[in-house]
């Protein structure tokens, strides 16, 4: 892990009470989890208690301890989309992918996660897929999805191992 | 952009921007909310800009993208003026008429009118759409004014001068007074007084003061402060400005979900611009008075929504709410006098200085005053944001706005105030919408979440969705909100499984009042709120599942079971191919069946048929 990108990070912080978790949230963006070598670092260059930072970590949702695949999956389950069927959604990805919320595909390529309300509920259900919102979403177009990226993610593969 | 010194210069640079405002004579308009953008109005939005261009009519059109108009299920949508003329769910490819038809030769272009789903009819004007002409839109109306992006477009609609009043000709014991006497009450859910939470503020003893906009809109089922802080960030910034000198604050905090990316943004940058013109930071308007504001990224939990568990989320600690007997308007954040509104309420508060106190009491209900935003979402025709009066009824809102239910069904109930709310079946639905006839109910108004649910939905499996998201959401501080939804929801469960029994019922409403006395913050103390309401008004679904083991809606999983029709499957095998858990088999010749022991009753198979062959049982 590359420590001089969370001392990048950690540059100018400290003065606010809140800065640990905005650095947390900027760890967590840039690595896409909170690697351990990072939350120690925050603790010590913050001088906050490492037991509170990986509190902190553990509390709140936008904090990953564990590597996040290449592709997130973020299934919305707020009330109007799960009286629009957003059950079926979880269904189609854990039958497709064979992992449920908080999981990632064995080869890394997808992490699965649910979201209690992501505020688009008029067009429920919702899908969000790598930060791109997906209405009015139904197993079909959920799985045809999933497909399309499985197969612009192989050709990717493909033209990287021939050059 | 040059710095406003005086009150002077801003009235000068708000009468330029307003004039160049009305010299425009024909305007296009797209909502660029959230909603929108996942229905792809960014590529529409900039067609339009590029075929204006293209067919000529640069500098005589004037087009802005703004925030949420609230219609989000027919975006993308656009309003062009003069004419009001409002066209929905449009494409691309509808572009190259839109201008050359509309902007060019004043033709309405018919096809891209909204079509009316309660009469068929194709509607002309944004004006005369059912959806919008029953409502009051004082705070939603802005939005579809102005771009969220640029401070010049708040300007030329007079925006800041409410603030600028404020700080040149009113004391700030005025500035509460006038609150005061408006009626204003909290919009996040609690209801309370706005005016009289400032007087405590501005009374308590503190080295410093701070004012806080609750945007962490956690909710389920609403979304009415993203759409606000989205589409119109420069009215909750010059609402907390005016808190800030009514209460002696110099620093505000909008604490924003992390879920809400756009809200950032332009909260930001509305700030910046704020700044650029001096209408924050050091002596506003050649003022004392200085005053700045800084965006906070919650973490992403429920909880934070409580004002103390929010305040500890600032102060850099886990979001566990403490016990309010130490009102946060004396020792809030960093022990100091704080007051925190929502981010509806401090919207609302330039509009009643503008307008004046009387002007905003005399909306709305005794008690209640002014209007309310919902987030009118779930199984009815027409989906959205909705700003009504206090005191209009579930069913005007419901059916007149809504349009009533989709696909001939029949609605069965509404859910309204989120987790901490109720589920209301259709016999109540004459009740008004304020805060304390809802309550009366056993519901809440809530921050305004609404979700309207038909016939097939089953009211057990609602009461366990909730508390499955309360279960997972408490903060593990008190023990009956820990250990007691979670017991609540094994309850649930057996009776959705069709294990429960009938004493089961009376031992969850022991749990439910066990925990609402138990627990310190709201989140615990109204989470039984789902359950007894349901257990109030739909009992007998209940008792279905345990006297019949038998789910009515048949929606509950454990409870219902899928077979193939032999009849009337053509054997095409879509159903197997969209299986996601391949628990069909079979192939064309002998047909296809559904193995019992793999199937998990999810339901995908039967909206594949096209023969309606899979039957549920």
């Amino acid at each position: 892990m590359d420590l001089a990108r969370v001392d990048a990070i950690l540059e100018g912080r400290g003065s606010e009470p809140f800065d640990v978790m905005e650095v947390l949230q900027d760890i967590q963006e840039e690595f896409r989890y909170l690697p351990e070598d990072a939350m120690r670092q925050t603790a010590e260059i913050l001088q906050v208690p490492l037991i509170e930072v990986f509190r902190l970590a553990n509390f709140y949702k936008a904090f990953s301890l564990k590597p996040r695949g290449r592709h997130l999956i973020t299934v919305c389950t707020g009330t109007a989309c799960h009286v629009q069927g957003a059950r079926k959604l979880g269904d189609q990805v854990l039958g497709q992918l064979k992992v449920g919320p908080g999981e990632t595909t064995q080869d890394g390529a997808f992490t699965v996660e649910t979201v209690n309300c992501v505020g688009a509920c008029a067009l429920a259900p919702v899908v969000i897929i790598d930060g791109e919102y997906y209405d009015h979403m139904t197993p079909k177009k959920l799985r045809k999805l999933i497909s399309r990226i499985r197969k612009v993610d192989a050709q990717e593969e493909e033209t990287r191992t021939n050059a | 952009m040059p710095r406003l010194g005086n009150l002077d210069d801003l009235a000068a640079l708000c009468d330029a921007l307003g004039s160049k405002r009305e010299q425009s004579t024909r305007t296009v308009t797209m909502c660029a909310g959230t909603a929108c953008r996942a229905c792809g109005c960014l590529p529409v939005a900039e067609a339009v800009e590029a075929e204006i261009e293209k067919q000529g009519l640069c500098g005589e059109v004037l087009f802005r993208t703004t925030g949420c108009h609230g219609f989000c299920e027919q975006g993308p949508l656009a309003i062009i003026e003069p004419g009001n003329i409002f066209y929905a769910k449009l494409k691309v490819d509808d572009v190259e008429e839109l201008v050359s038809q509309t902007l060019k030769e004043n033709q309405v272009v018919e096809r891209l009118l909204y079509t009316d789903p309660v009469s068929g009819e194709k509607v002309r004007t944004e004006d005369a759409i059912p959806f919008y002409a029953s409502q009051t839109r004082v705070l939603l109306g802005d939005n579809t004014k102005l771009s969220p992006e640029n401070i010049d477009e708040y300007l030329s609609l007079g925006g800041y001068t409410a603030l600028a009043k404020t700080l040149t000709s009113t004391s700030p014991g005025d500035v509460v007074s006038t609150v005061q006497a408006s009626g204003l009450r909290g919009r996040g859910g609690g209801g309370y007084s706005t005016g009289r939470k400032w007087e405590q503020c501005r009374q308590a003893p503190g080295e410093e003061h701070y004012v806080i906009c609750n945007a962490d809109e956690g909710d389920p089922g609403a979304y009415m402060d993203r759409c606000l802080l989205e589409g119109n960030p420069h009215a909750v910034i010059e609402g907390m400005a005016i808190g800030a000198y009514a209460i002696g604050a110099r620093q505000g905090f909008v604490y924003v979900r992390k879920e809400y990316p756009l809200a950032v943004r332009h909260v930001e940058g509305a700030i910046e611009q704020a700044h650029e013109y001096g209408l924050l930071g050091d002596n506003i308007l050649g003022t004392d008075f200085s005053f700045d504001v800084k965006v906070v990224h919650g973490g992403g939990a429920f909880v934070c929504g409580e004002s103390t568990a929010l305040m500890a989320s600032l102060e850099g600690k886990v979001g566990e709410p403490r016990a309010k007997d130490v009102h946060t308007v004396e020792h809030g954040y960093l022990n100091q006098p704080t007051c925190l509104n929502n981010v509806e309420t401090w919207a609302n508060v330039p509009k009643i200085i503008t307008n004046g106190a009387e002007w905003f009491a005399q909306k709305g209900t005794q008690n209640s005053k002014g209007t309310k935003i919902f987030a009118l979402t779930g199984q009815v025709k027409n989906t959205g944001l909705v700003e009504v009066e206090m005191g209009a009824s579930l069913r005007e809102v419901i059916f007149d706005i809504g349009g009533g239910p989709q696909n001939g069904r029949a609605i069965k109930a509404v859910q309204t105030g989120g987790p901490s709310g109720g589920c209301l079946p259709e016999s109540e639905f004459d009740l008004a919408v304020d805060f304390d006839e809802l309550y009366e109910a056993g519901s809440m108004m809530g921050s305004g979440g609404m979700v309207v649910m038909d016939d097939s939905a089953c009211m057990v499996d609602v009461a366990k969705y909730f508390l499955t998201f309360l279960q997972d959401e408490s903060c593990g501080k008190c023990l009956t909100c820990r250990i007691g939804i979670s017991r609540m929801l094994d309850i649930v469960t057996d009776v959705c499984e069709g294990c429960g029994t009938p004493e089961q019922l009376d031992l969850l409403e022991d749990l439910a009042w066990t925990v609402s006395v138990g627990s310190l913050c709201a989140l615990g103390k109204t989470a039984a709120n789902p359950v007894l309401s349901t257990l109030k008004y739909f009992r007998e679904e209940y008792e279905a599942h345990i006297e019949q083991e038998s789910c009515p809606a048949g929606v509950c999983p454990a409870l219902i079971h899928y077979t193939i029709d032999e009849d009337t499957c053509n054997n095409c095998g879509l159903c197997a191919q969209n299986c996601p858990y391949e628990a069909i088999s079979g192939d064309k010749e002998s047909g296809y069946r559904i193995n019992g022991e793999i199937c998990t009753r999810c339901g995908i198979c039967v909206e594949s048929c096209n023969k309606k062959a899979i039957v549920k049982s």
